[in-house]
């Protein structure tokens, strides 16, 4: 029976790839150890509590590959031509804390493409789109672009635009930091309590008295963070219009078409969220040309924003309902950014997607 | 089958489970020479003694290949994932206290909460292009924290023993390890955040859901129970 399984498996995970080959990708393959250093600055310790690491005497610490990705953007960005569409098929090795299979398959399409982001957002979708058309699956769509431009736009020193910036894909930290710039919850005291010793002695005073440097961050950095942590408690608080905006832009769901009005709203008093409703408009426009029906289209500008890190554009997933025993069946969206940090500053326009294999004949089973 | 019950092999854990046993009118000694791994239950029938090294004792008990076990909560929850579905938390025993912290240099003046390393961490990876390290033996329950609290820019690096050295030996820029007193910190120039506390620990006795619990062993369950004023069933 397992072997049956096997073979259903590998033959949906082929006609997959098929397909995504008569789309015009070149099928590519990849290592399956991977060096484990690239995904580890990449992805942070999330990726160690998720992939296989090995330690090899001579080459140092590997990892068994947890997902196509990286070494197919580092490949296209030694040696490809643009545009470029890629695909793939093959095994990914992650921990599974829901007794999972720990190794499943991935199908994968990947586009190269810095000419025309919507269109190339509006390809991609209309390929998973098609490809699943038959399957008994919910989809929703998102853009962490219209998230990223709102917090852009506020008007508020440029390190706290960072700093959010930097946890937009860690919701908890998000809020936290929000309440804090908006003066909802007061600095916590010992900030407070540093700044008024600094202020009645001096920051080099109070360094001093702290006892013996020692460690690799340096007096200097703490001296830039001191005069980092003064600028921030001198800075106005982010203005509660603002905050609200924000919080409206975070809890937009709605059809697609839709959503875009709602958007359009809210730039009318925020004009930061112009460009990204702009880009909103383009890719519903071409995804219209391929036929998704952008009219009943599932948008959340929230969706894929805790699983998705280093997505900072249109993201879509495909889930089975009723099925929470199934990881997402099938997810991709664009992901400029995590080019930018491979890349070490050089980026290329990229959006993908992965489909699972394993999950899609479990969805099958359970229509049977 | 007897109830075996695992408790660790040497040093004052040892010591302070038996004083705890002995309280409850339960004598547990070791047999044979000092050095013998051997040991007995008396007052309690059908008890076999399994001394272990306290590392060892949360991998028995998920065998099942010991009914009952002293250890930590800490290295239960680091060592086994989802462990409640393993173990049941049968009483803590009031010894053997220690909290898994976070702590950072005395020199670090601008850092005293977990928010505040989170931005440090930023600026770090800014300055030196790699992510700041934090050193400890507890990989699972830090990174659990620290990702609940949502903080980047990070990387655990191993450190076996003596970690508040890491820091002077610029092996790391952080630590996170277990402390009673707080002295050796305070000895190494480091000091404690002030919401760093990841998991307050202390001696515990665990049940294994995973071992054979027979006649034997239940009515052996029965005899502690009684005397140790625990429920009627182990779980």
């Amino acid at each position: 029976m397992k072997n049956d399984r096997r073979a259903r498996i590998k033959e949906v995970a082929d006609r997959l790839s098929a397909g995504f080959v008569s789309a015009g990708a070149l099928p590519v393959e990849t290592d399956s150890l991977l060096p484990a250093d690239v995904l580890l600055d990449l992805y942070g310790e999330d990726i160690r509590a998720r992939a296989y690491v090995t330690h090899d005497p001579l080459q140092g610490e590997q990892m068994l590959r947890p997902d196509f990705t990286v070494p197919i953007v580092q490949r296209h960005m030694s040696e490809g031509a643009e545009p470029a569409r890629y695909t793939y098929n093959g095994n990914v090795w992650r921990k599974q804390s829901g007794g999972r299979p720990a190794e499943f398959t991935q199908v994968g399409y990947e586009l190269f493409d810095r000419t025309d982001p919507a269109g190339a957002d509006a390809e991609v979708f209309a390929m998973f789109s098609g490809m699943l058309a038959g399957y008994p699956l919910k989809v929703t769509t998102g853009d962490m672009g219209i998230l990223l431009a709102a917090v852009d736009g506020l008007k508020t020193t440029d390190r706290r635009r960072a700093a959010l910036r930097r946890h937009v894909w860690r919701p908890v930290r998000f809020v936290r930091l929000l309440e804090r710039y908006g003066g909802m919850t007061p600095p916590p005291e010992t900030r407070t309590a540093l700044l008024a010793q600094v202020a009645e002695l001096g920051a080099e005073k109070v360094l001093e008295q702290a006892g013996t440097p020692q460690g690799l961050r340096s007096e200097q950095e703490v001296l830039a963070r001191i005069a980092v942590l003064q600028q921030d408690s001198a800075a106005a608080p982010v203005s509660s219009e603002e905050v609200q905006m924000l919080e409206q832009v975070l809890a937009l769901k709605d059809t697609s078409t839709a959503a875009l009005e709602q958007l359009r709203d809210m730039a009318s008093s925020f004009p930061a969220l112009q460009a990204p409703a702009d880009a909103m408009e383009d890719r519903l426009k071409a995804m219209a040309a391929r036929r998704v029906d952008v009219d009943t289209l599932p948008f959340e500008v929230s969706f894929g924003r805790t699983s998705m890190e280093y997505y900072d554009g249109f993201v879509f997933g495909f889930t089975a309902p009723d099925r929470s025993d199934l990881p997402v069946v099938a997810s991709g969206g664009r992901y400029d950014a995590l080019t930018r940090v491979l890349g070490q500053g050089r980026s290329i326009a990229a959006v993908g997607g992965v489909i699972r294999p394993e999950a899609l004949v479990a969805v099958q089973e359970g229509a049977l | 089958m007897s109830l075996k019950l695992g408790i660790p092999s040497k040093g004052r854990l040892q010591e302070k489970t038996i004083d705890w046993f002995a309280q409850h009118g339960i004598t547990v000694q070791r047999t044979g020479s000092d050095r013998e791994y051997a040991g007995q239950v008396l007052g309690v029938d059908n008890v076999e003694l399994v001394l272990l090294s306290a590392g060892e004792i949360p991998k028995e008990l998920a065998a099942g290949r010991i009914h009952l076990g002293v250890t930590g909560t800490d290295l239960v929850r680091e060592k086994m994932p989802r462990w409640s579905d393993i173990v049941a938390e049968v009483e803590p025993l009031g010894f053997g206290h220690a909290d898994l912290v976070i702590a950072v240099p005395d020199c670090w003046v601008d850092v005293t909460t977990v928010d505040d390393l989170d931005a440090a961490a930023a600026q770090f990876r800014a300055d030196h292009g790699f992510r700041l390290r934090i050193a400890t033996k507890y990989h699972g329950l830090v990174r659990r924290y620290l990702s609940g609290e949502g903080v980047a820019d990070y990387q655990l690096v191993d450190s076996q023993g003596a970690t508040e050295g890491t820091v002077k030996n610029l092996t790391a820029e952080a630590i996170a390890d277990i402390t009673s007193t707080g002295d050796t910190l305070r000895a190494n120039g480091l000091r404690i955040l002030s919401d760093g506390l990841i998991l307050k620990s202390q001696a515990t006795m665990f049940a294994s859901k995973a071992a054979e619990w027979d006649a034997v062993a239940l009515s052996a369950w029965g005899g502690f129970a009684k005397s140790c004023g625990w429920a009627e069933k182990p779980f």
